[in-house]
Formats: structure tokens, C-alpha cells, sequence
């Protein structure tokens, strides 16, 4: 027996702190945001009334309703084309044998582990000239290129795992390329590309550089975190409350998302952390 | 951000030898045929269709722009008149402004903030559970790691409210008799990089805590136990035991922190802006400045080709020492 009782309970008094210390600063926004507005919230005690008076000024004057749209909108097109590109792309390099395999790998490793920054100022003036700016395929093109690496990696990583005779008895079969991918690995892969749709759904989301710099003037394009920033920008203007009630109203989708996909996200994330 | 799979080799910065020498993963298939020969013949054009959707998006809103950025960044440019080729002129201009040394020097000290303090604390709590059956594992689990997926506007949002000078860190310190300590935490010259340093800990613990912990549920509880019976103390089995089995589990961490805490634009932006004054600026808030505020769009160019192989290369670096003697 390894284990003592007094480690045990040490190891989980650590681990209630930390998970404490991990929800404070957002629960303490939300009791800020549920309190009466004009109320001073000293951020220890709870509430004694519950106002919802401050999401209703944030959600009429951050126009908040369009933001969540537009966040939607973008993030689904991104998952749907990153996903499908992915699929193709991650299926040829598991599957095909052809030159350059290797430098395409490598080309694609550069985008991994390249910072946005490295690719937004050529970007803005591309899609400028493209008269693209300031509408949502500013958003939505560039961002499944970057989202690229990251899902044919993932895709790659799954079609490499499934046992080559499947592909083999389905081409003895007479199953075509395209055939045994539809028919066959695609409904192996839904598991995965589930997790993978749900970690760029994410990272969509919460995108921020790029939404500040291709899509700053038209505020019906801006996507909810931009709409945030832009709206806790004027602090002189709106009072702690209501900036807390944006940030909720902006979280939401975002937690109640995590809430029912935790597991999925968590190990999505530490393996594609893990893997390669 | 960005939880990505990272390689163990710097690939980006190395050549690839000629195609013709790289047969890549496949199994040997005899009847192959190599080089431009192949490239005529028919069998690859399958593998192009496939590819080339993926190709085209990735060329247009990647490798193109990164070729662009490194363009721009030898050319004086406002962004609307013409340019005016300057060579490594803006790369020179770089090393004479006074200014991206301190930029580099807050960079420096967000990596302490966000990489190597979440990193030691994380340790620190898996090896103090690493020989612990942990109850509710996947709720702690899901807590940590709460943090990493909100927006970090709504992160920002929140440790504003904290540091606000009636929020509930100056509260605290007025309910335990500091309130002189009490200030605005963001808009003080001495307080604000620590106080956004802090909220990239905070952002990044659970992380490496999850991983570590992962980690260690792997640790066969034999070797716990013949570290034990070799009459180990419980340092000596951190250094034996957990440390080495954690190796890849700290690379991982220490690269996606690292390069977060290098790139660092969201949260310094929503949190400071850079402010007050340059306390808190970083090269990316630079960056920005530069290319959309300030119209030297040559200059951060320049500055986002460095940042790039900073990133780049910190990122090798790091697989290579800390994964590369596992195998």
C-alpha cells in the first residue's frame, strides 16, 4: 500500500484550492453581472437580490444578438471547410504514395507552429483588395487556412491508424479510392472528426486578432469576443455590471458547449498535444 | 489558443532533401516509380485531387502571406502610397529602437509568468499526487481546465473586474487592514506587467496541471515501490520517478506556453493595451500599432518575421532538450 491517508487528504485539499482558484475570477464576474445594477458588489459576499436588469442593458446596447450570430455563422463555415479540406487532404497523406510528401509535412508543420501575427498584415491587404474586409469571408477563409495544420495533422494521425486491409479488401472489392473513404473510413471516423469539429469550434470562437483586424468597421460582421472588447473598451460609458453581463453573455455558448463535451474537448486537446 | 501537435525536429527551418530520395511512409511498393517520371505518369493524380482543395486555402491564407510579411518587411511602407525598398533597412531601424529591447524584456518576463511558474506548479501538484488515488477526477479535471477554453476577452473581462479599484482584490486587502496596498492593479507603472503576468498563470496552470496528471496515472505504482524499497525519500523519487516519466508531458507544456507567452497580443490588449505608457508592451502589440495604427506597416513586418523565428526556433529548441533524449 502505498498511499497514506494523510497524503490523500492533503492531495485533495491542493486540488479543491486550485479548482477554486480556477472558478473565482469568472464566478466572481457572474455575481457581478446577476447583481442589482448601481450596486456596489464587493466580490466576497453574495448577492442578496438577483438582477438580471445589467444582461438586458448589455444585450440591447452591445448588440449582442448579432454578435452571437455572427460568431455562429463563422464558426460553423470554418468547422464545415476545415473539416472537409481536412478530411480529403489527411486521407491522401495516410493513404497515397506520391512525391514531395515530405516537404508538404514539413510545409504544414510551419503553419502549426507559426503565430497569426506572422500572416495578418499581408492578409489584410489581400482581402482589402479582394473588397473582402469588413464582411464574414474575411473571417472564414483565412481562418480555415490556419485551422489547416492543426486538422490535417488530426485527420492524418486517424486514417494512419486504421488497419491498411481494410483499404486493401475494399479495393479487391472493386470499392474505388473515394469509395472505400465514403463508404468505409468515414463512418470509422466520426468519433474523431466529432472531437476535431468540437476544438475548432472553439478556437473559432474565441478568435480574436484576426476578427480586430479584417473586420473592424461593420459592426453586423463582428463576432462576440470583438464585440466584448469593443464593448468593455468604452468602461467610461457602461458601469462594471453591465460589462460583466457581456462577458457572460459571450461565455455561455462557449460553457454550456464545455459543460456537455468536457471530456471530449480535454482529451482532444491533450492529444493533439500529445500526438506527433 | 491553440492546442497543437508539434513534431519533434524543427522541420520548418530545415531543407527537405529532394523528393526523389524521400520515399515518405508508404510501404515499399516495388513497381514505384520516382521523380518527374512519376509525376508524368498517372498513378499520383489521384493523391493531387485529394490534396489540392487543402493546398489552395493553405497557400492563399498562409505560405502566401508569410512569403508577403518577410516582402513587406524590406520596403518603408505606409500602407497606401507606394513602398520604398529599404533591404534590411527596417531589421537595422529594430536594433537602434530603444524601445523593443524593453518590448523583448516584458516578452522575457511573461514567460516566467506563463511558462515556467504554471509549469513548476503544476509539478509540484503531480508529484504530490502522483501516489494518490484521486476522487473525482474528471471534475477537477474539467475545473483546471476551465480557463483555457474561454475567449480571452472574457478572460480579460474578468481579472479587470478583480484588479478594478473597488474589485474584489483590493476589497480583500481593505477586509484584512492592507488597504493601502490597494490600487488600480492594471493602471499602475510597478503592478500591471506582474498583474497580467498573473493572469496568464492563472490561464495556463490548469493546463499543465491536466497534462501532468495525465501523465502521471501512466507511472506504473512499481516503480513507486522499488524507489521505496531502494530507501528513497520522497525528493529523491520526484527526481527518479516522476520527473523523467513526465519528459514529453513537459515539453508539451512548455511550448505551448513559451510560444503563447512570446505571441501574448489578446490578453495584453484586452487587459492594458500595452499601458500604462509601454509598461506592458510586447512585440505583437507592436506589431499591431504598427501595421493599423501607425501605418509603418515595413517595420512590423520586420518585427513579425522576428517574432516568427523566434517562435519558431524557441519551439525546436525546447522539443529537442527536453524530448530529444527519450528516444
Amino acid at each position: 500500500m502505498l498511499t497514506s491517508r494523510r497524503q490523500t487528504v492533503i492531495g485533495h485539499a491542493v486540488l479543491v484550492v486550485a479548482a477554486i482558484a480556477a472558478l473565482y475570477p469568472f464566478l466572481s464576474v457572474v455575481l457581478l453581472a446577476l447583481s442589482k445594477p448601481g450596486t456596489r458588489q464587493s466580490g466576497f459576499t453574495l448577492p442578496t437580490s438577483i438582477s438580471f436588469a445589467n444582461f438586458s442593458h448589455a444585450w440591447s446596447r452591445g448588440l449582442f444578438s448579432e454578435a452571437l450570430v455572427s460568431s455562429l455563422i463563422v464558426a460553423a463555415a470554418v468547422v464545415v471547410g476545415t473539416i472537409v479540406l481536412a478530411v480529403l487532404a489527411g486521407y491522401a497523406f495516410a493513404a497515397f504514395p506520391f512525391p514531395l510528401k515530405g516537404v508538404l509535412l514539413g510545409l504544414l508543420l510551419v503553419g502549426l507552429v507559426m503565430p497569426y501575427e506572422a500572416t495578418v498584415i499581408p492578409l489584410y491587404y489581400q482581402l482589402r483588395a479582394w473588397h473582402l474586409t469588413n464582411t464574414y469571408w474575411a473571417l472564414i477563409l483565412p481562418q480555415i487556412g490556419l485551422s489547416l495544420p492543426f486538422a490535417v495533422f488530426w485527420m492524418r494521425t486517424f486514417f494512419v491508424s486504421t488497419p491498411p486491409a481494410l483499404r486493401e479488401a475494399a479495393s479487391v472489392d472493386g470499392a474505388s479510392r473515394f469509395r472505400t473513404l465514403r463508404s468505409i473510413l468515414l463512418p470509422m471516423a466520426v468519433p474523431a472528426i466529432g472531437t476535431l469539429a468540437t476544438l475548432l469550434f472553439l478556437f473559432a470562437w474565441n478568435e480574436f486578432l484576426l476578427a480586430l483586424v479584417l473586420v473592424p468597421d461593420d459592426r453586423s460582421v463582428q463576432t462576440a469576443p470583438l464585440a466584448l472588447s469593443f464593448f468593455a473598451g468604452n468602461r467610461r460609458n457602461s458601469d462594471p455590471g453591465v460589462t460583466a453581463a457581456a462577458a457572460v453573455i459571450v461565455a455561455l455558448p462557449v460553457l454550456i458547449s464545455y459543460i456537455a463535451l468536457q471530456r471530449r474537448m480535454i482529451s482532444g486537446m491533450l492529444a493533439g498535444a500529445v500526438k506527433e | 489558443m491553440t492546442a497543437a501537435p508539434l513534431s519533434g525536429r524543427a522541420t520548418a527551418t530545415e531543407p527537405a532533401p529532394p523528393a526523389q530520395d524521400r520515399p515518405g511512409q508508404e510501404p515499399r511498393d516495388h513497381r514505384r516509380r520516382h521523380g518527374l517520371r512519376a509525376w508524368a505518369g498517372r498513378q499520383y493524380w489521384p493523391a493531387v485531387w485529394y490534396l489540392l482543395p487543402a493546398a489552395v486555402f493553405y497557400t492563399l491564407f498562409v505560405l502566401r502571406p508569410l512569403g508577403q510579411t518577410a516582402w513587406i518587411s524590406l520596403f518603408r511602407w505606409d500602407g497606401l502610397t507606394e513602398g520604398r525598398w529599404v533591404g534590411l533597412g527596417n531589421y537595422r531601424a529594430l536594433l537602434s529602437d530603444t524601445r523593443i529591447p524593453a518590448a523583448i524584456g516584458h516578452s522575457l518576463e511573461f514567460v516566467v509568468f506563463y511558462a515556467l511558474l504554471p509549469v513548476a506548479l503544476g509539478l509540484f501538484l503531480a508529484a504530490l499526487m502522483s501516489r494518490i488515488r484521486i476522487h473525482g477526477l474528471s471534475f477537477f479535471r474539467a475545473v483546471l481546465f476551465l480557463p483555457q477554453i474561454l475567449a480571452t476577452v472574457v478572460v480579460a473581462v474578468s481579472w479587470r473586474w478583480i484588479y478594478d479599484i473597488d474589485g474584489p482584490l483590493n476589497a480583500a486587502l481593505r477586509a484584512v487592514g492592507l488597504g493601502s496596498l490597494a490600487r488600480a492593479w492594471l493602471g499602475d507603472y510597478h503592478t500591471a506587467l506582474p498583474s497580467v503576468g498573473l493572469v496568464g498563470t492563472w490561464v495556463m496552470y490548469g493546463l499543465c496541471m491536466v497534462l501532468f496528471l495525465a501523465g502521471t496515472q501512466k507511472i506504473p505504482t512499481e516503480l513507486y515501490e522499488s524507489a521505496r524499497i531502494d530507501g528513497c525519500g520522497p525528493v529523491r523519487e520526484f527526481f527518479t520517478v516522476t520527473l523523467p516519466a513526465l519528459r514529453g508531458e513537459m515539453s508539451i507544456a512548455l511550448v505551448l506556453t513559451i510560444t503563447y507567452a512570446l505571441r501574448n497580443f489578446d490578453l495584453v490588449w484586452n487587459t492594458t493595451t500595452g499601458g500604462p505608457g509601454t509598461s506592458t508592451t510586447v512585440p505583437s502589440v507592436f506589431i499591431y500599432q504598427g501595421a493599423f495604427l501607425t501605418h509603418e506597416v515595413g517595420g512590423a513586418a520586420a518585427i513579425s518575421v522576428c517574432l516568427t523565428a523566434v517562435v519558431l526556433v524557441v519551439t525546436g529548441v525546447v522539443m529537442r532538450l527536453v524530448r530529444g533524449k527519450e528516444g
